[in-house]
């Protein structure tokens, strides 16, 4: 069934398609990330298709690519009962995706999540700002050179915090 | 009626310091600020319940504005961004006021070892009890009340104790 979303997709956005694969009900394109709001477009307005339930996005970071941010769209059909994975890769330097939410109000916050926790950018997102940490935090967490030790905290700590809690004491 | 010229029978009078009746009557009525916000939250509301019944150490009314409670539970995580409202509402509390850090996020972050968790609230307000666990057991936590309650007889609020450190 999806197979036939993956062979529609090949055919209608040539230009954006660079591989597709599909194992055990997982149906996957990869396709140019320039590209990825027309897919995602004939994806959601194309009758046979008919995707119009948004279910997730997110975005996967490897580092040891060269494109390391890999964002992942999950759309189903609620009338076609069928669902497609949509990938588009972006560099860390210059981390840009064209933003769905023209199409799917929903992909508003998903957006905003991804900008938090990676710093992909959505063009065309009516207000993109961090969602989940506060304005000043610095780096994006998610990202895996973000050092797995480092805290952050909008308010100084205690400066006479020891660095154990005090020893527990005996019954008076 | 005449004035009645007999002595007092033995054991009818009491002798204290007015600093030990005053503690004596705070520890009995502890008013307190549920700060919940994660998974130990059930094992306080079991706490709370007539099951292991926290009303009987004189600890049973809830107050939902600080300015009313003398005793604050932190009661599971608490967020980097949650830590600037949770030092207001400990600056909001009137003294004397004690502060319990419940189970083990509370206490140290526990196991959200992770950029969005403070590592425990003690780095930035100052902790009277920790309890230990994931979640506590209500055993656990009425223990930690009667070792609160021991501790305000024998020194008053942590603030006070602090003055008299610094004095
Ligand atoms: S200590 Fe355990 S039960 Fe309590 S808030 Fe943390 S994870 Fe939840």
């Amino acid at each position: 069934m999806s197979k036939k979303a993956i062979r529609a997709v090949k055919k209608a956005c040539k230009d954006a398609f660079i591989d597709s694969h599909a194992e055990h009900g997982d149906h996957t394109v990869i396709v140019k990330p320039e590209k990825l709001l027309e897919v995602v477009r004939f994806l959601h307005d194309d009758p046979d298709m008919d995707m119009k339930h948004f279910c997730d996005l997110t975005v996967v970071d490897w580092p040891e690519r060269e494109e390391r941010f890999e964002v992942v769209i999950h759309l189903h059909s609620l009338t076609r009962h069928h669902r497609i994975r949509v990938k588009a890769s972006v560099a860390e330097s210059d981390p840009v995706v064209p933003s769905i939410t023209p199409l799917y109000k929903g992909a508003n916050w998903f957006e905003r999540e991804a900008f938090d926790m990676y710093g992909v950018k959505f063009e065309g997102h009516p207000d993109l700002r961090r969602i989940l940490l506060w304005e000043e935090f610095e780096g994006h967490p998610l990202r895996k050179d973000y050092p797995k030790k480092r805290r952050q905290c909008p308010i100084p700590f205690r400066e006479d915090h020891p660095d154990q809690p005090p020893p527990f004491r005996e019954r008076p | 009626m005449a004035v009645d010229k007999k002595p007092p029978e033995e054991g009818s009078i009491l002798v204290t310091s007015i600093e030990s009746a005053i503690a004596w009557a705070r520890k009995f009525s502890l008013f307190q600020y549920p700060f919940v916000t994660a998974c130990c939250a059930m094992e306080f509301m079991s706490a709370m319940g007539p099951m292991y019944d926290m009303a009987r150490f004189g600890a049973e009314a809830p107050r939902w504005s600080p300015r009313q409670a003398d005793i604050i539970w932190v009661v599971g995580t608490v967020t980097n961004r949650q830590a600037p409202i949770l030092r207001r509402i400990y600056n909001q509390m009137g003294e004397p006021k004690w502060v319990m850090a419940f189970g083990t996020c509370a206490s140290t972050g526990g196991f959200y070892d992770n950029y969005a968790t403070l590592q425990g609230i003690d780095k930035i307000i100052p902790v009277d009890v920790y309890i230990p666990g994931c979640p506590p057991r209500p055993e656990q936590v009425l223990d930690a009340l009667m070792l609160l309650q021991d501790r305000i007889q024998a020194e008053g609020s942590s603030r006070m104790r602090a003055l008299k450190e610094m004095a």
